[in-house]
């Protein structure tokens, strides 16, 4: 077996040093009654060409976004990934070590969590962030948490536009944490989210660009938000919108969380991300997650470490700020190495060539008969209306090769107005042959 | 996992080595933060010109600079392969963290999870054009039901952690479900600390209980601890002493007599794969961490990936999404409304959780198939009672010295009256080239060493570790304090000021921070 370095000689002689007769004597504290009998019921080792044949089979049967035209985000987005973030990322000095427990023999992963922090801070215009969450969803339902704390209230109100995944992760640790939840109506249009807050509400939790694409203005609500006692939390799906768009930061939000995963992560099919997690310097003894922190040696010099640990579950075990113990280390690494190689003019660029593209497309869309644009300002991704199924057209569409976008019943299978609703994204790996092939494509459906 | 405590006595400054007038020494190079190197005119990729003359912000474009520094390309190569080398790694040495399973990441598994048809494939694309995919999941389901014997497994949860929330929650919406509220979950006393963290989470009130003297739980503590009112018990089998729990069978049945679940915490599976399964245990559910037992990397503190798997009685409860073959086809279930019968209690992420560790442990698991991970875990045990044996005569453990599984705990009593703590040694260990154990858990054991070499280490390898491990526990009978307390001296940091982190938090660079040059002054 070529991971395990014992031979046979070895393992004799190494139970003869321990001073029992055989491997089995040193799991006699499992009841006999239970142990296996035999090898489970699977099949025995492989090579790696076996291996690889085997996964390599699945992996075919797949269509992957750089096959066809693809216009698919609502949460993820391909984007294009330079090659040096990958190849530094498996460094064996990152990717084979641990949480940075012992500072001195890991100031690289502590001092690129330090940069990551200041990056995230950066661009949701924050004065702090954490060291990454497991993803937006999972941030987004730790910020509410951290809302309820600041406050000592328990009620979230859920804008109708926040993605509803994200709104089901709230809603169900909520509902198991004994916290309330008003949820507005899931719309492209959102009822007015200043009247549901009360003296009741923790947070209002908004997401832009919101789930339909669309952006707007969060610094009347913020207002009207503070005007309660209640925080702002702002979702940020898309997080290269932040480099053309305003930060949340400046808007008034209280906490912006974050799916980091469009810079420097593939889609992975929804996994591994990384979530971003950003809020106030007086709100930091309550946010959730690791947290770097720079100090000194005892020779004085520069280094980083953990820090505020005094809030982790290893400590505070059942009075913690939360359950976590995990962040998402490489993942944020990616993400940071891909910021760095962009620096300030880069992402401007990618995310003006992000918008433009997106804006080609909606107007080649919306030239085909009874196709609208439901959005009209928005960042990389929109949503149009169709004249019939979304459902059915995204299928008809994936027939002739193209994988057009997300549709809404898809996300909002309760929704009866979202049925004919399809959200397309597009981003700097679009091109015009892509965007014509939809168009094309679209055009037959329809016309059939 | 690790935890440490404050060490209010520093080392000697005096024993000050002697710095090169750049700070480097040989190969360990500093290198200032992205901050201090990038400029914000600077990008190192090449992007074309944007054109688009009627942008539809809507008003909102963003104003002034944000303040990115970026690098070129081999500017960044160079910064963060400097970074790089100041990390210790299970790919340079033995990295015998307990309860964390730092055992080899193959190759393979990142070739793997690197297929376009697995890295680039978005999680919403129609179910047809993904259907290797799904099938992958629903194969890694069958063979994590295969070992452990449970009924059914969500894959979503994103890590350890998320797995016990993903668990408990299971155990509270069956209660629910009979329409009783019960208020208490049993911990003992060695758990991890994010199991009472997760209780607490789900509002339940954590009752702790000890161990006995051989640091097992005793069955009659459980059943003097049980009542109507507790809806859950929370055991890590192996334990975090690194022993097997023996009275596992009837804790259970104490657990359901008395109407409650028995939530095993799998952060130690890779002892018994093979051996045992939980499901002949009696126990209801169980998070597994695909970045231990099954080999997916720990980059450094994630991602992780903690699938749970259920018994009959938990598994209609399991959260959205699953998979479900249909003849050749797989659907992805995404909705309480589409799942049949079943009762998901919710969602616990967008998406399907961590693909990219599914592929990894599939690969793991197809890799070293029956023989070869019965064969893991028996090494993984032998290795760490070798280490035992090479140690129990100038160490000491808390509970005798008896058979561990995968992991040994020595405590610092050994070190009673040298002067020496355990946070002292592991910093010792350091200098001598290899990354601590974990110390101070559980904290059943006082200052305790917990050592897990995983099987992925050779006889030579662990020879080579006994025998510093010995020299240092001799060194310190002997009274040579300043080895230790000056450690480590050869790292790219001697020991970092955590008092002052902590008081006052600097979490980000802002212009004007302390620079590398500044400090040293």
């Amino acid at each position: 077996m070529r991971y395990l370095p014992l031979t046979p000689g070895d393992r004799e002689a190494m139970l003869a040093r321990i001073g029992v007769p055989d491997i089995d004597a040193l799991f006699d504290s499992v009841p006999a009654a239970v142990r296996l009998q035999g090898d489970l019921d699977l099949p025995g080792h492989k090579s790696e060409l076996e291996v690889e044949r085997e996964l390599g089979a699945l992996a075919a049967k797949n269509t992957s976004a750089g096959q066809v035209p693809f216009f698919v985000g609502a949460g993820a987005y391909k984007h294009h990934v330079p090659a040096s973030v990958d190849h530094l990322i498996q460094r064996s000095e990152f990717l084979t070590s641990y949480t940075p427990y012992q500072p001195e023999i890991a100031q690289g992963t502590l001092q690129y969590l330090f940069e990551f922090q200041t990056q995230v801070a950066l661009l949701t215009g924050m004065e702090v962030a954490n060291a990454s969450m497991y993803d937006g969803s999972t941030a987004c339902a730790e910020a509410v948490l951290m809302a309820h704390r600041l406050t000592r209230r328990k009620r979230a109100v859920l804008s109708g536009s926040l993605h509803p995944h994200y709104r089901a992760v709230v809603e169900t640790l909520s509902h198991y944490s004994d916290a309330d939840v008003v949820a507005m109506p899931a719309g492209p249009e959102d009822a007015d989210l200043a009247a549901a807050i009360d003296e009741e509400t923790s947070c209002v939790v908004v997401q832009l660009p919101d789930v339909f694409g669309g952006v707007r203005d969060l610094s009347a609500l913020a207002e009207a938000a503070h005007a309660k006692g209640a925080l702002l939390i702002v979702a940020v799906t898309e997080i290269v919108s932040l480099g053309a768009i305003r930060p949340p930061g400046d808007m008034g939000a209280d906490i912006v969380v974050a799916e980091g995963q469009s810079l420097g992560n593939g889609l992975n099919f929804g996994g591994p991300y990384v979530g971003l997690f950003a809020t106030r310097q007086a709100f930091v003894r309550q946010m959730p997650g690791r947290i770097c922190g720079e100090t000194v040696d005892v020779e004085g010099r520069r280094g980083f470490v953990l820090t505020l640990s005094t809030r982790e579950q290893h400590i505070r075990r059942e009075r913690a700020t939360s359950n976590i113990c995990t962040n998402s280390g490489l993942c944020a690494l990616a993400f940071t190495i891909h910021l760095s190689l962009l620096g300030e003019v880069g992402l401007r660029r990618l995310a003006s060539l992000n918008h433009a593209a997106a804006c080609a497309l909606a107007d080649d869309l919306t030239e085909l008969d009874g196709v609208e644009l439901v959005t009209p300002a928005f960042f990389n991704e929109f949503t149009i209306r169709v004249p019939g199924s979304g459902a059915e057209i995204i299928d008809q569409l994936a027939k002739k090769g193209v994988l057009g976008g997300v549709p809404m019943s898809r996300l909002m299978p309760d929704e009866g107005g979202a049925g004919d609703l399809i959200i397309v994204a597009a981003t700097e790996v679009t091109s015009d042959t892509d965007r014509a092939a939809y168009r094309a494509c679209l055009q037959e459906v329809l016309g059939a | 996992m690790s935890g440490e405590a404050r060490d209010k006595r520093a080392p000697e400054p005096m024993a000050r080595i002697e710095r090169t007038f750049s700070g480097n020494a040989g190969l360990q190079i500093e290198e200032p933060l992205l901050f201090e190197v990038g400029r914000t005119e600077i990008s190192g990729v090449d992007l074309p010109e944007p054109s688009n003359d009627k942008p539809r912000f809507g008003g909102l474009e963003r104003q002034g600079e944000i303040g990115l520094p970026g690098l070129t390309e081999p500017e960044a190569m160079r910064h963060y392969v400097r970074l790089s080398q100041k990390n210790y790694a299970i790919d340079m040495g033995t990295y015998p963290l307990g309860s964390c399973t730092m055992k080899h990441n193959p190759r393979l598994n990142e070739k793997m999870a690197r297929l376009p048809g697995f890295a680039d494939i978005h999680p919403l694309q129609p179910q047809s054009s993904v259907q290797g995919a799904l099938e992958l999941m629903a194969m890694l389901a069958d063979w994590l039901c295969e070992m452990t014997g449970m009924a059914s497994v969500a894959l979503s949860p994103k890590a350890g952690a998320h797995g016990e929330l993903c668990g408990m929650t299971a155990i509270r919406a069956a209660h629910e479900a009979k329409g009783v509220k019960r208020s208490v979950v049993l911990v003992p006393e060695s758990a991890h600390g994010t199991n009472p963290a997760t209780a607490a989470l789900l509002g339940y009130d954590v009752k702790a209980f000890p161990a006995r003297e051989d640091g097992t739980v005793s069955v009659d503590a459980v059943r003097e601890a049980m009542s109507d009112d507790v809806a859950g018990i929370m055991l890590t089998n192996p334990n975090t002493c690194g022993l097997f729990e023996r009275d596992i069978v009837e804790i259970a049945e104490a657990v359901h007599e008395k109407g409650a679940y028995f939530y095993c915490d799998g952060a130690n599976f890779n002892a018994i794969v093979g051996k045992v399964r939980p499901g002949d245990l009696g126990i209801d559910c169980m998070h597994i961490n695909l970045h231990k037992t099954f080999s997916t990397p720990h980059g450094g503190g994630g991602p992780g990936s903690g699938p749970v798997v259920f018994s009959k009685a938990l598994a209609p409860f399991a959260p959205v999404p699953f998979v479900e073959r249909q003849g050749d086809a797989c659907r992805l279930v995404e909705t309480g409304e589409a799942a049949g019968d079943a009762t998901p209690f919710g969602r616990l992420t967008a998406f399907h959780g961590q693909m990219g560790m599914f592929v990894r442990a599939l690969a793991y698991m197809l890799s070293h198939g029956a023989d070869g991970m019965r064969q893991a875990s028996e090494d993984a045990v032998l290795n760490a009672n070798y280490l035992r044996a090479g140690l129990s005569d100038l160490m000491s453990q808390p509970f005798g010295d008896q058979p561990c599984m995968h992991e040994v705990l020595f405590d610092d009593s050994f070190l009673k009256d040298t002067d020496i703590t355990t946070h002292d040694l592991a910093k010792a260990l350091i200098d001598e080239g290899y990354h601590p154990m974990t110390v101070y858990f559980p904290l059943v054991a006082h200052g305790a060493m917990l050592i897990e070499p995983t099987e992925s280490e050779s006889r030579a390898a662990l020879d080579g570790f006994i025998a510093v491990m010995r020299d240092l526990a001799q060194s310190a009978q002997g009274g040579d304090v300043a080895r230790f307390r000056d450690a480590p001296r050869y790292a790219p940091r001697r020991r970092l000021d955590e008092t002052r982190a902590a008081r006052e938090p600097v979490l980000r660079w802002r212009d004007g921070n302390v620079r590398q040059d500044d400090a040293a002054e």
